[in-house]
């Protein structure tokens, strides 16, 4: 049956075994695909585990530049055992399966297009060393389908040869894995399913990147000094991205270190270095993920009343507890947003893309040390660690703004200082750094009551005064924050999301325009507390679907505690919570659903 | 000396005190304050260098009473050492003085003290150690000593935390134990800390006059006058002063300190030598003679390379370092992008 031709618009997912080395392979097809100019993204499906449990590599092509998951498969690589029954399962007809041969199964399901391809064979005589086939035997199924879709095997090659750029044997034996792989479904197989590629403008200037090498590399841009942390899927990426880019560029003339790396005991640790760096005067950060928030919870409220400036990096996945590790979730807004006891608000950043994980990333630590108070980023594993296209990071547009310091010559001025004295009707007190050389500079940092020059006190009025003053330097710190950016103009519908949904609603937006005819305006909130233009863009809607990746509309209970009670009526939640990366599929139906109800 | 004498930088004692003690008459922990602003007093120490830090608990409440100059972070129970070590690591100027109590170190904070101590941070850590919590009304804390009894009768069945043991165990490099009466003693201890770079760590018995003064205590004043065992004589010798101190041959060690410093170690215990980190730790290790509570500079080396040496930091502080040495050029942008191509 011969079908139009499908081209640069399918998505593909390899089934394998984690540990198998096949990250080396998925990379190696993304590039190849990205230097043929298709958008690409790739999203790593992976078990919470060391080696030889299931994994699933998703590389969609979009021709429209469509980045977010698509809920079906289109082109199934099956290498693994364990799963092929039910991988080959969800397959819809139409779609194609390339099997490693011996899984074949003796009658495949109708309506698939099958292939199969001695994958152990082809390794076999790529690589005459049979210690080291295991390792090559990937790449085979890399080249086999270059040969299938039509991607040219220089871009395989180049892709190789930048994949295993330092280990010549390496790249060698790879070169000849795909080769053996193009050359086997060349001559062992014919062309039955619709899908191929061809090459196209669509990647100019645009760079493969995960979210959390952007953060690393904006944190680096914001001049941090001292990263405390603890090793946790998903961050621990971003940790380790940025240590690699400090080591690289920021070491002094004479060699030495203009930073400071410390790999805590635990999370409290991290917390509790990156407050004690904050107040000495540093730009301070760490990066975790929820249990490790959890963890963090008294440091923060800590920081929060004693006023002092942190980076928390906040790469979510599926709780609760260690919950689902590997899988993606925004289930941490509610909990951080009031992190630890009592009257607590916190500052979320939240970055949608690549680009603003880099932006963001260096953004935090001016608005931390403008508000002189912890600023979490509140990413996912989805953004995180899978791969985005995106555009180069653009340079800060401005010097580094330390806030409000006072050197020793203000001292001299003023003879001294109130610490949390509201001198100039933002709420924000003027600090000193320790070791400023002036007899009038210190103060004293505390968690217990105190006054506006940070006397212990227990004062009913100036707690109050204390915690009211707090609030107030919050809600100024609104129109501060990065702004929610706002699509359309006019609609009946709109959509409020943040972080990693964007993707997702970018394309439901156009499905229910091309689909159903249903023009929708989009806002993505980028920061808590809310900028007064999340309020006028629900006053501007009669419904407001407000996407969320968690069970209970986390995003919705935040803006329904922003919003004058008359416009609450207007939200209705869009919750996705099953720990696999939104797809607009699925806003999509959870649009029409409520749009199409009685 | 008398209020209105100078110290070599200009300062007199005045300059050194804190606020209003409110903790008991009689605490422990207001002898140490007191001896705090002496050696700092005395060794003509900056006070905007130092910067104090401390947990939770009476103890922790202390640097409020000592150093009104002077820089402090009161932190959460148990937490003083992580956010000493960031302060330290964002300005390694700073001389960072952390006090903390027995509950504060050896029970909630176990943790990071002992990693603390592990990366050998430039600090001084003072423990104020009386056995019991002070705050919460009188419970056993963790150093307690097994058989020692609460004012309310109860005993303690479990041995204690040796702060001291463990500390020379994970590598801190000037570590002893001293009584907060003992003022000869503790003063020498804290000015040889001052001098030290590293971890040093004091567990300075600090009896609790509310909760853990009675017969049957085993940190209490007559308990402490009764027991406390010494190893050495300590003298300190500042580097500023030239005195060439003088004892009979083989009674006396005399051990060099980062600045120049030196301690002077009379020896009562002949084989005894504080450099030697095994010999240190079977001497604590071995039964206590009669109940005493043995005392001294149980452990010090000076050259032990610290957290900041092993993270090659700059010589300034990364507090304060201009925008071009920690924002990297557009040219690094660049190249970081080009990789990602």
């Amino acid at each position: 049956m011969q079908r139009e031709p499908v081209v640069n618009d399918f998505a593909i997912r390899v089934a394998t075994q984690n540990g198998s080395g096949s990250q080396s392979s998925n990379t190696v097809l993304l590039r190849a695909l990205f230097q043929m100019g298709i958008p690409v993204s790739g999203k790593n499906l992976f078990p919470s585990n060391i080696a030889g449990l299931p994994t699933w590599y998703t590389i969609r092509l979009s021709r429209r530049g469509y980045v977010a998951r698509k809920r079906e498969v289109d082109l199934l690589v099956a290498m693994n055992p364990a799963t092929v029954a039910e991988d080959v399962a969800a397959l819809r007809p139409g779609a194609a399966v390339l099997y490693d041969a011996p899984l074949r199964p003796a009658a495949p399901p109708p309506g698939l297009v099958a292939y199969a391809l001695p994958f152990d064979q082809l390794a076999a005589a790529a690589c005459p060393e049979a210690r080291l086939r295991k390792l090559v035997k990937n790449m085979c199924y890399v080249g086999a389908l270059a040969s299938l879709l039509g991607i040219e095997l220089e871009e395989v090659e180049r892709a190789v040869g930048r994949q295993f750029a330092e280990k010549a044997r390496a790249r060698e034996l790879n070169l000849a894995a795909a080769r053996a792989g193009f050359e086997g479904a060349r001559a062992g197989l014919v062309k039955e399913d619709p899908f191929r590629v061809e090459r196209m403008d669509g990647n100019r200037g645009k760079l493969l990147v995960d979210g959390n090498t952007a953060g690393a590399a904006g944190s680096l841009f914001g001049g941090v000094t001292v990263l405390a942390w603890y090793p946790i899927t998903p961050s621990s990426s971003l940790a380790e991205a940025l240590i690699g880019y400090l080591a690289e560029h920021r070491r002094a003339k004479d060699g030495k270190a203009t930073y400071a790396v410390v790999q805590a005991e635990d999370e409290l640790a991290a917390a509790g270095a990156v407050l004690g760096a904050g107040w000495a005067g540093a730009r301070a950060m760490t990066a975790t993920s929820g249990p490790g928030v959890s963890l963090m919870s008294e440091f923060a409220g800590l920081g929060y009343y004693a006023e002092i400036p942190a980076v928390i990096w906040d790469v979510q996945r599926a709780g609760p507890s260690t919950g689902l590790p590997t899988r993606t979730a925004q289930g941490d807004l509610l909990s951080t947003a009031f992190l630890s006891h009592g009257d607590t608000r916190q500052v979320l950043l939240l970055p949608g893309t690549a680009e603003e994980c880099f932006e963001l990333g260096w953004r935090a630590f001016d608005v931390a040390e403008a508000l002189q108070t912890p600023v979490f980023v509140l990413s996912d594993l989805d953004l995180g660690m899978n791969v985005w296209t995106a555009s180069p990071f653009a340079y800060p547009d401005g010097p580094i703004r330390r806030g409000k310091v006072l050197a020793k010559e203000d001292l001299d001025r003023l003879g001294g200082f109130a610490r949390y004295g509201d001198v100039d009707g933002d709420g924000v007190g003027w600090r000193t750094l320790p070791g400023t050389p002036h007899p009038a500079a210190a103060y004293f940092t505390r968690g217990t009551g105190h006054d506006d020059r940070s006397a212990y006190s227990e004062d009913p009025g100036t707690f109050e005064r204390n915690l009211a003053r707090l609030s107030r330097k919050l809600d100024r710190a609104r129109e501060l924050l990065p702004a929610p950016l706002v699509e359309g103009a006019g609609a009946e519908v709109g959509i409020v999301a943040c972080g990693s949904s964007h993707h997702a609603v970018v394309e439901a937006r156009d499905q229910l325009r091309e689909e159903r005819g249903l023009e929708t305006d989009y806002l993505r909130v980028r920061a808590w507390p809310f900028a007064g233009a999340v309020r006028d863009f629900v006053a501007a809607h009669r419904r407001v679907y407000v996407v969320d990746q968690n069970r209970d509309g986390q995003l919705a209970a935040l803006l329904k505690l922003d919003l004058p009670e008359a416009l609450v009526p207007r939200l209705r939640g869009a919750a996705h919570l099953d720990g696999l990366p939104l797809d607009a599929r699925t806003v999509t139906e959870l649009v029409l659903a409520q749009e199409d109800a009685p | 000396m008398s209020a209105q004498d100078q110290n070599r930088i200009g300062l007199t004692v005045l300059d050194y005190r804190g606020g209003k003690s409110t903790l008991c008459a009689g605490c422990g922990h207001n002898a140490i304050s007191e001896r705090i602003v002496e050696a700092m007093y005395e060794l003509g120490i900056e006070p905007e260098r130092v910067a104090k830090l401390s947990g939770i608990g009476c103890s922790s409440k202390s640097p409020a009473y000592f150093m009104s100059r002077s820089h402090a972070f009161n932190a959460l129970h148990g937490r003083m050492p992580s956010v000493a070590t960031g302060a330290v690591l964002a300005n390694r100027r700073l001389l960072a003085l952390g006090v903390s109590g027995d509950g504060d170190t050896a029970s909630i904070g176990i943790g990071q003290f002992v990693h603390l101590v592990r990366r050998n941070l430039p600090v001084i850590y003072v423990v104020e150690d009386n056995g019991v919590y002070g705050l919460t009304k009188g419970q056993f804390s963790a150093t307690a000593d097994a058989g020692a009894k609460l004012r309310t009768g109860a005993v303690n069945p479990l041995p204690p935390i040796d702060l001291c043991a463990l500390a020379i165990q994970l590598g801190a490099s000037y570590v002893g134990r001293s009584f907060s009466g003992d003022k000869r003693q503790l003063a020498a201890l804290l000015k040889g800390a001052v001098a030290h770079r590293g971890t040093a760590v004091l567990d300075v018995i600090s009896p609790c006059v509310t909760f853990n003064d009675h017969a049957g205590s085993t940190k209490s004043y007559a308990w402490m006058k009764d027991h406390e065992q010494p190893l050495q004589e300590l003298g300190f010798v500042p580097a500023y002063e030239d005195i060439a101190v003088e004892y009979a041959p083989g009674t006396a060690l005399e051990v060099t300190l980062h600045d120049g410093s030196r301690l002077t170690l009379q020896k009562l215990e002949e084989e005894y030598d504080p450099r030697d980190r095994v010999r240190a730790l079977a001497r604590l290790a071995a039964p206590p003679r009669a109940g005493e509570v043995l005392t001294g500079l149980f452990f010090v080396d000076p050259a032990a390379p610290t957290l900041v040496d092993a993270l090659e930091l700059v010589d300034a502080p990364l507090a304060t370092l201009p925008e071009e040495a920690v924002r990297p050029p557009p040219e690094a942008l660049r190249k970081i992008v080009d990789e990602l191509r």
